[in-house]
C-alpha cells in the first residue's frame, strides 16, 4: 500500500512537471502547426539561467524562476521573428530540420558559455522539507510542482475559454485567414502564444529540474519524451495533455519502481500502442 | 555509369591518401549505407523517419550475434545483416505506415528507442551497454585477412557500397521507383491510378531495411564490436541531417552528405564537441533557409542543369 | 438490367446534414451524361461517393452488375470506374509520357516491378504514344508537367484516365480553369472518347454541357431535381429556381 501510494505521488508530480513543459509545445503545434523540436531547448535555457541566478548569484528561488522565464522569453523573441516565422505552414520535415538545427545550436552555445556539467538549482528550505498531509508526508517540492501544474492547467483553461484573447486565439486556430479578415491580428496572436508557450517551457524546466535534471544534452534527451506527450494527448488539447502526462508519467514511474531493469522499455511500448490506436492522440482534432 | 566510376575513384583515392584513417573511412561507408537507406524512404517516398538506426542496428546485432556463434564468413554475415535489416524494415514499416505526419515521426522515434532498450536489456545476447565485443571474422573468400590497419575491411566495404549503389540505381529508375515518387507527391492521385499505397511503401521499407542492415553488418565486421550506439536516436537524427545536407531524393546526395558531415565531424568535434553541435545546427538552419535541395540541389541550381523538388514532403 | 453503371438510393449524412439524399441514376454503355447543379449542390460529394473516397450512409453503387459499394477507391478503379480531378493532381516533376507510362504499367500489374527499366519501356511505349497523340500531347511528351500549359495538363488528366481503359469515366469539370482559347481542344478530346465508354461529366460550362451530353441530371441540395434532355433543362421551373438563377448570378460575377 505504501509503495502504491509512493508511486502514485511520484507519478502525479512527475506527470505535472511534464505537463507544464509540454503544454506549451502542444499549443505551438496545435495552434501554429509547428513541430517545435527545440521546445525542450528553451526549458534548458531557463534551467541554466535559474541555476546561475540561484546557485552562482545566490538569489532566491522565486526570483530565479522569474528571471528564467523572462530571460528565456526574451531570447526566444528574435528566434521567432527570424527563424520560426519562415517555417509556419512549411512541410513537417522542414520544420523538424529547422528546429533540430536550433536545438543543436542552443546546446552548443549554452555549453560553450556555461560548461558541460550538470546544473543544480538549489531549492529553498521551505520546499526541500517533507510536508505532512495527514496520511503521510510528501516532499515539499513535489507538492509545489503539483500545485504549479494545477494552476497552469486552470489558468490556461481560463485564458483560452473565458477571455477575449482566448476567443481570438480559437478563431485563429480554426481559420487564420478568416480571423485575419475579421480584424484579428493573427501575427500578434501567434507571437503572444509563442511567448506563452516558451514561458511555460521555462517554468516547467525550472520547477521540473528535480525530475528532469538540467544537463548539457537536456534538449535532446527529453525531446522525444515531450514530442510523445503531445502526440499521445493530441496537439492543442489541454485535457489531452493532462491525460497524456499523467498516463505516461504513471507508466514511466511504475516501470522504474517495479521493473527498474527494463528502463524505458514499457514507456516506448506504451507509446507505440497508443499512437497506433489513436493516430491523432486522445483529444486530437479530426482533420 | 560514370557515377560508379567516380565512387570507385574517390574510394581508392581515400585508400591512398589516408592510409592511417581507414577505420574512419570504413565507418563512413557503413553510415553512407544507412543514409542511402533513409533516402529510399524519406527522399523517394516522403516518409520522414527519425528512427532509421533501428534497421542499421538490427543488421549489426544480427551479424554480430551470428559471428559470436560461429558464423564467421564475412559475405554470409553481410547477408545475415541484410536479412535482419529487411525483417526489421518490415516490422517498422508496418507500424509506421499506420500513422501520418507527426504521429508517424513519433512512432519512428519510439521504435528506435524500443530497439535500443531491447538491445540494452537482452545483454545475454547483445552484451548490453558494454557492447558485443570480440567478433572474430574469417578471412574474406578464405584469403584476405581482416588486418589491423583495416585495409581489407575498407576495400570490402567499398565493394559493398558499389554493389548496393548499382542495385539502388536500378531500383529507383524502375517502375516501382517511379511509383514511389508519385506516392511521395500525391498518394490520392496514385490511388486514383488504381494502385494501393501501403504495400508499395512497405516494400520500400523492406528494401531500405536490407540496405541499412548491410551497413550495420559492415560496421560490425570492420570494428569487430557492436555497441548500443548503433541503435540510437542520435545516429538516426544524424543520418537525417546528412541526408538533408546532401540532398533528398538523389542517391549521390546521400553519399555526398555523409562524407562531408563525417569529415567535418572528425575534424571539428576533436577540437570541441559543442562547437560541432553548434556548427551542425547552423548548417541545418542554413540548408532549410537557403538550399532546400541540399548540396546536390545547390550544385544543380548553380549549374542551371535542372530544377529539383524542393525539400521533402511528409 | 443492361445498365453498365447504376447508383441506388445513395445517401450521405455528415452529422445531421444530408449532403446527398437518395440519389439514383443509371447509365448504359456509351452514354454521355452531364451532372450539373449550383455550388454546394453536392456534386463533389457525389463523385467521392461513387469513386469510393468516402463511404455512403445508405445506398448502393453497382458496376457491371456487381455491387462495389463496400470496395475502396483502388478496387473500383481496377474494375473500370475511373475519375479525373477538378483541380489537376499531377506530378509536377514528371513528364506527360511518364504519367501515362506509369498508369499503363499499373493497369498491367507491372508498376511494382523493381528490376525492369521505366524509361523507354518498350512493352508499353506504343500504347503510351497512341494515347498522347490522340490528345495532341506528343510535342510536350517529354517536358515536365509543371512547365506545360494548363489546358494540356487537363488533357493529360483525361489521358491518365484513358490509360486505365475505364468502363465508366467520371469527368470532374474537365474544362475548369482552362482559358477559352483552349476549350476547343478539350472538347475535341471529349468527342474522341471511346464510343462504348459511359461518361458522366460534371461541368459548369453550360455550352459544353449542351454540346456534349445527350442527357442531363440536375442536382440541388443533395437531391436530383431534374433528369432529361438538355433542351428541356432551361424550361424546367424547378431548375430555373434552384440553378439558373445562381448560374446567371455566378456568370455576371465572373
Amino acid at each position: 500500500m505504501q509503495t502504491i501510494l509512493s508511486i502514485a505521488i511520484d507519478a502525479f508530480a512527475y506527470g505535472m512537471a511534464l505537463f507544464i513543459i509540454c503544454i506549451g509545445l502542444s499549443l505551438t503545434m496545435g495552434l501554429m502547426r509547428v513541430v517545435n523540436l527545440a521546445h525542450g531547448a528553451f526549458a534548458m535555457i531557463a534551467g541554466y539561467i535559474a541555476s546561475y541566478a540561484a546557485r552562482d548569484l545566490g538569489l532566491g528561488y522565486a526570483v530565479a524562476i522569474f528571471l528564467a522565464i523572462i530571460g528565456t522569453v526574451i531570447i526566444s523573441i528574435p528566434l521567432e521573428r527570424l527563424l520560426y516565422r519562415r517555417i509556419y505552414g512549411s512541410p513537417e520535415l522542414t520544420q523538424v530540420l529547422m528546429t533540430i538545427g536550433i536545438t543543436f545550436c542552443i546546446i552548443g552555445i549554452t555549453n560553450y558559455f556555461f560548461g558541460p556539467t550538470l546544473k543544480s538549482i538549489p531549492l529553498p528550505g521551505s520546499l526541500s522539507q517533507p510536508v505532512d498531509v495527514g496520511i503521510r508526508t510528501i516532499a515539499g517540492h513535489r507538492l509545489f510542482v503539483m500545485a504549479c501544474g494545477v494552476v497552469v492547467a486552470g489558468g490556461l483553461w481560463y485564458l483560452i475559454e473565458k477571455t477575449d484573447f482566448g476567443i481570438k486565439l480559437r478563431a485563429t486556430v480554426d481559420n487564420a485567414a478568416m480571423a485575419d479578415a475579421l480584424g484579428v491580428r493573427t501575427q500578434v496572436i501567434y507571437a503572444i502564444s509563442f511567448a506563452i508557450a516558451i514561458g511555460l517551457a521555462a517554468l516547467g524546466g525550472v520547477v521540473g529540474a528535480e525530475f528532469l535534471p538540467i544537463e548539457p544534452y537536456y534538449a535532446l534527451r527529453y525531446m522525444v519524451t515531450f514530442l510523445v506527450v503531445v502526440s499521445v494527448g493530441g496537439a492543442g488539447s489541454i485535457p489531452g495533455a493532462v491525460v497524456a502526462c499523467l498516463l505516461l508519467g504513471a507508466v514511466d514511474t511504475t516501470g522504474r519502481y517495479l521493473m527498474p531493469e527494463f528502463g524505458n522499455f514499457f514507456f516506448y511500448a506504451a507509446v507505440i500502442a497508443i499512437v497506433c490506436v489513436f493516430p491523432r492522440g486522445f483529444f486530437g482534432r479530426a482533420q | 555509369m560514370a557515377g560508379v566510376i567516380l565512387i570507385i575513384a574517390a574510394g581508392l583515392a581515400g585508400y591512398w591518401l589516408f592510409p592511417d584513417n581507414l577505420a574512419l573511412l570504413t565507418r563512413v561507408i557503413a553510415v553512407a549505407l544507412l543514409v542511402l537507406s533513409l533516402d529510399l524512404i524519406t527522399g523517394y517516398c516522403g516518409v520522414a523517419s527519425l528512427g532509421q538506426a533501428s534497421l542499421f542496428g538490427a543488421g549489426a546485432y544480427a551479424a554480430g550475434i551470428a559471428c559470436v556463434n560461429g558464423v564467421t564468413e564475412p559475405v554470409t554475415l553481410v547477408a545475415i545483416g541484410a536479412v535482419a535489416g529487411a525483417m526489421a524494415g518490415l516490422l517498422m514499416g508496418t507500424i509506421m505506415l499506420r500513422a501520418h505526419g507527426l504521429a508517424q515521426l513519433v512512432l519512428s522515434i519510439a521504435i528506435v528507442q524500443l530497439f535500443h532498450e531491447a538491445a540494452n536489456k537482452a545483454s545475454a545476447y547483445t552484451g548490453g551497454s558494454d557492447g558485443l565485443a570480440g567478433l572474430m571474422v574469417s578471412p574474406l573468400f578464405g584469403v584476405f585477412e581482416f588486418d589491423l590497419w583495416g585495409r581489407t575491411a575498407y576495400l570490402f566495404g567499398l565493394a559493398l557500397l558499389v554493389v548496393v549503389f548499382v542495385v539502388l540505381k536500378f531500383i529507383v529508375s524502375s517502375p516501382f521507383g517511379m511509383l514511389c515518387r508519385g506516392i511521395k507527391q500525391d498518394p490520392v492521385r496514385i490511388r486514383a491510378m488504381g494502385s494501393y499505397v501501403f504495400p508499395v511503401l512497405l516494400k520500400m521499407f523492406v528494401i531500405s531495411g536490407a540496405v541499412a542492415g548491410t551497413g550495420g553488418a559492415l560496421a560490425a565486421i570492420s570494428t569487430q564490436v557492436v555497441g548500443l550506439d548503433s541503435v540510437s536516436f542520435e545516429l538516426s537524427a544524424n543520418a537525417l541531417v546528412m541526408l538533408v545536407l546532401g540532398g533528398l531524393g538523389t542517391l549521390y546526395g546521400a553519399l555526398v552528405g555523409t562524407v562531408i558531415f563525417m569529415g567535418f565531424e572528425h575534424v571539428v568535434s576533436a577540437i570541441n564537441p559543442f562547437h560541432w553541435m553548434t556548427m551542425v545546427g547552423a548548417l541545418l538552419i542554413a540548408v532549410v533557409l537557403a538550399a532546400p535541395g541540399g548540396l546536390t540541389g545547390l550544385y544543380e541550381t548553380l549549374l542551371g542543369t535542372g530544377k529539383r523538388a524542393k525539400g521533402g514532403r511528409t | 438490367m443492361s445498365d453498365l453503371f447504376r447508383v441506388e438510393g445513395l445517401t450521405k449524412n455528415f452529422g445531421g446534414l444530408a449532403v446527398s439524399r437518395n440519389i439514383s441514376l443509371s447509365m448504359p454503355a456509351g452514354e454521355r451524361l452531364a451532372l450539373i447543379g449550383p455550388n454546394g449542390a453536392g456534386k463533389t460529394t457525389f463523385v467521392n461517393l461513387v469513386t469510393g473516397q468516402i463511404r455512403p450512409s445508405a445506398g448502393r453503387v453497382v458496376l457491371n452488375g456487381e455491387d462495389v459499394t463496400r470496395f475502396g477507391a483502388v478496387p473500383r478503379v481496377r474494375k473500370g470506374l475511373v475519375r479525373t480531378f477538378q483541380v489537376t493532381r499531377l506530378f509536377s516533376q514528371m513528364t506527360p509520357e511518364e504519367h501515362v507510362t506509369l498508369t499503363v504499367l499499373q493497369r498491367e500489374g507491372k508498376a511494382t516491378r523493381i528490376l525492369s527499366r521505366f524509361t523507354g519501356n518498350s512493352e508499353v511505349s506504343g500504347e503510351v504514344e497512341s494515347i498522347l497523340s490522340t490528345l495532341g500531347l506528343l510535342d510536350v511528351a517529354r517536358r515536365r508537367v509543371g512547365e506545360i500549359a494548363y489546358g494540356q495538363q487537363r488533357l493529360l488528366e483525361i489521358g491518365i484516365a484513358l490509360a486505365l481503359q475505364p468502363k465508366v469515366l467520371l469527368l470532374d469539370e474537365p474544362a475548369a480553369g482552362v482559358p477559352s482559347s483552349d476549350t476547343p481542344r478539350i472538347e475535341q478530346a471529349l468527342e474522341r472518347l471511346p464510343p462504348s465508354l459511359a461518361v458522366l461529366m460534371i461541368e459548369h460550362d453550360m455550352d459544353l454541357v449542351f454540346r456534349f451530353a445527350k442527357r442531363v441530371v440536375v442536382l440541388a441540395a443533395g437531391e436530383i431535381i431534374f433528369e432529361g434532355m438538355p433542351s428541356d433543362v432551361a424550361a424546367n421551373e424547378k431548375v430555373r429556381e434552384a440553378y439558373l438563377g445562381n448560374y446567371a448570378h455566378a456568370r455576371s460575377v465572373a
